[in-house]
């Protein structure tokens, strides 16, 4: 019977050899390794309505898709030369420091401490907080939101922000936008904190609610974001950032993807990097 | 009310995604229970067996997947393998891989419980009418343990079904993470979207377990008998 387990066992080790010996990732030659690959590993959010979400039809949608397209077909000739890689916020720096997608495109915002772990390119949007609570209570100073619940999606600018600087705001931490705006209408908090572009867009679709404190915090930037130390890449994004800015590209992709949930109560501006 | 139910799952493509999402849940399930009933029998034979090597070699390997979360195993083959050692495995195999270690060990660790289970004599008199030692697994002690197995088994089977849903974690979209994406983008608009998308997908997990424990039911009772 021993003689059978070997054989077992071989086989096994074998299978597994097989499964673990393909494709190994060199940081040389990133450009050349991408145009061999015909196609560039974009890594998008799917459930982000609008930087990045799926369509009725599975199709990859949003603000940040858009962008990836238009890398795409400056890179190829072609927007479809691109492989979306779905991301959670939580994954979105392993999956660049594992090579499983060449540029994260995720609503990325930049902070000190994700610079260390990957690089940032050029901003192609702007962010700022603002905060949303009910007409018939207002929460229109920060000081009013003490020793009371706020809610926040997790991991977003605005749960750090509150974290950070205010910690006597006690938070109440969401993983979807849905349940958070659906956890504001339940009044499990008093008010709640996101992008205040999102605010806005939300706050005209539905009329019991104000966004009080329309701007908050500092002005962050959405940066494309690439493995550390791939220079030639980023050196890339920079360039076609700069060109894409000049062109309005963002403009156009503004009225595509973002005029449609904002409305025209947002300024374009206000979130928009202008030359 | 049902309106906003039907304009949800007749939206474009919507239906064909939950089933699509659905076939990632079952692929992901099915392949690892099977690969760890292949690979758990043995295993589980040898952790019972006199050699004293195998059974602290399978009674660490136990231990190790035991106490690691399955979230940190699939980091840690996802993106670990590949930042540090530039092993750089497809989500899918990945999945399949991680899934197969954790049913692996609790597939021996139950072979190894049914095994042990069976009297003493069984070995004793086969090996008295002269079976060899593979005739003994084969023919006396595998068919007997098999029957003690199977609850475990179905018990086994329904939580990876339960727990594929993590397998986003490795950028790979199952039912749970589909349903997200259709509530995330009606969710704004349509309040009720979550209840009946969530609901529908209770139902699908429903309709997979259930059978499945009914199936056992049945082979208990046919080979009581």
């Amino acid at each position: 019977m021993r003689k059978e387990f070997y054989i077992f066992w071989l086989a096994v080790a074998l299978a597994a050899f097989w499964a673990f010996s393909p494709v190994s990732a060199k940081a040389a030659g990133e450009m050349d390794k991408i145009k061999q690959a015909g196609e560039i590993r974009i890594a998008v959010f799917t459930d982000k309505p609008p930087f990045g979400y799926k369509d009725e039809n599975g199709d990859n949608k949003g603000y940040d898709v858009f962008l990836a397209h238009r890398l795409a077909k400056d890179l190829f000739g072609d927007p479809s030369k691109v492989r979306f890689v779905e991301v959670e916020a939580a994954s979105r720096i392993s999956t660049l420091e594992a090579d499983k997608a060449d540029i994260v495109l995720a609503n990325f915002t930049y902070t000190a401490e994700r610079a260390q772990q990957v690089d940032f390119a050029k901003p192609y949007m702007k962010v700022a907080l603002g905060v949303a609570s009910p007409k018939t209570a207002p929460i229109t100073d920060v000081s009013q939101l003490a020793g009371a619940k706020l809610i926040v999606n997790k991991g977003t600018t605005a749960d750090a922000y509150f974290t950070k600087n205010h910690p006597e705001i006690e938070l109440v931490k969401y993983d979807q936008n849905v349940e958070a705006f659906n956890a504001l209408i339940d009044r499990r908090g008093v008010a709640l904190a996101h992008d205040n572009a999102l605010l806005f867009a939300w706050v005209r679709a539905n009329q019991d609610f104000v966004t009080g404190i329309d701007f908050l915090g500092d002005l962050d930037t959405i940066n494309p974001a690439v493995k550390k130390g791939n220079t030639e890449l980023l050196e890339w994004l920079n360039a076609e950032i700069d060109k894409l800015t000049a062109e309005q590209f963002f403009f156009s992709d503004y009225e595509e993807t973002l005029l449609p949930i904002y409305g025209d109560s947002v300024d374009p501006k206000t979130v928009l990097i202008t030359p | 009310m049902l309106d906003s139910a039907i304009s949800i799952f007749t939206a474009g493509r919507n239906m064909a995604r939950i089933f699509e999402g659905l076939g990632v849940t079952l692929k992901i399930s099915m392949i690892s229970v099977l690969l760890s009933v292949l690979l758990g029998v043995p295993s589980g034979l040898l952790m019972s067996s006199k050699i004293r090597f195998c059974r602290l070699f399978f009674k660490l390997y136990l231990e190790f997947i035991r106490i690691m979360p399955i979230l940190v195993l699939l980091f840690l083959f996802y993106y670990s393998l590949s930042s540090v050692f530039s092993i750089n495995l497809p989500a899918m195999a990945v999945a399949i891989l991680v899934f197969t270690l954790w049913g692996t060990a609790e597939m021996a660790d139950l072979v190894r419980g049914a095994v042990t289970s069976l009297p003493k004599h069984q070995w004793e008199s086969s090996r008295a009418i002269g079976l060899t030692e593979p005739q003994l697994n084969i023919y006396v002690i595998v068919p007997q343990a098999i029957r003690r197995l199977l609850p475990g088994v179905i018990n086994l089977t329904t939580r990876m079904i339960k727990t594929t849903p993590f397998v986003f974690f490795i950028n790979i979209p199952d039912l749970v993470k589909v349903a997200q994406q259709i509530v995330e983008v009606t969710g704004m608009k349509n309040l009720l979207a979550s209840v009946w998308v969530y609901g529908l997908i209770f139902f699908i997990y429903f309709a997979i377990c259930y059978p499945i424990s009914l199936f056992s039911h049945y082979l208990e009772k046919v080979w009581q008998d």
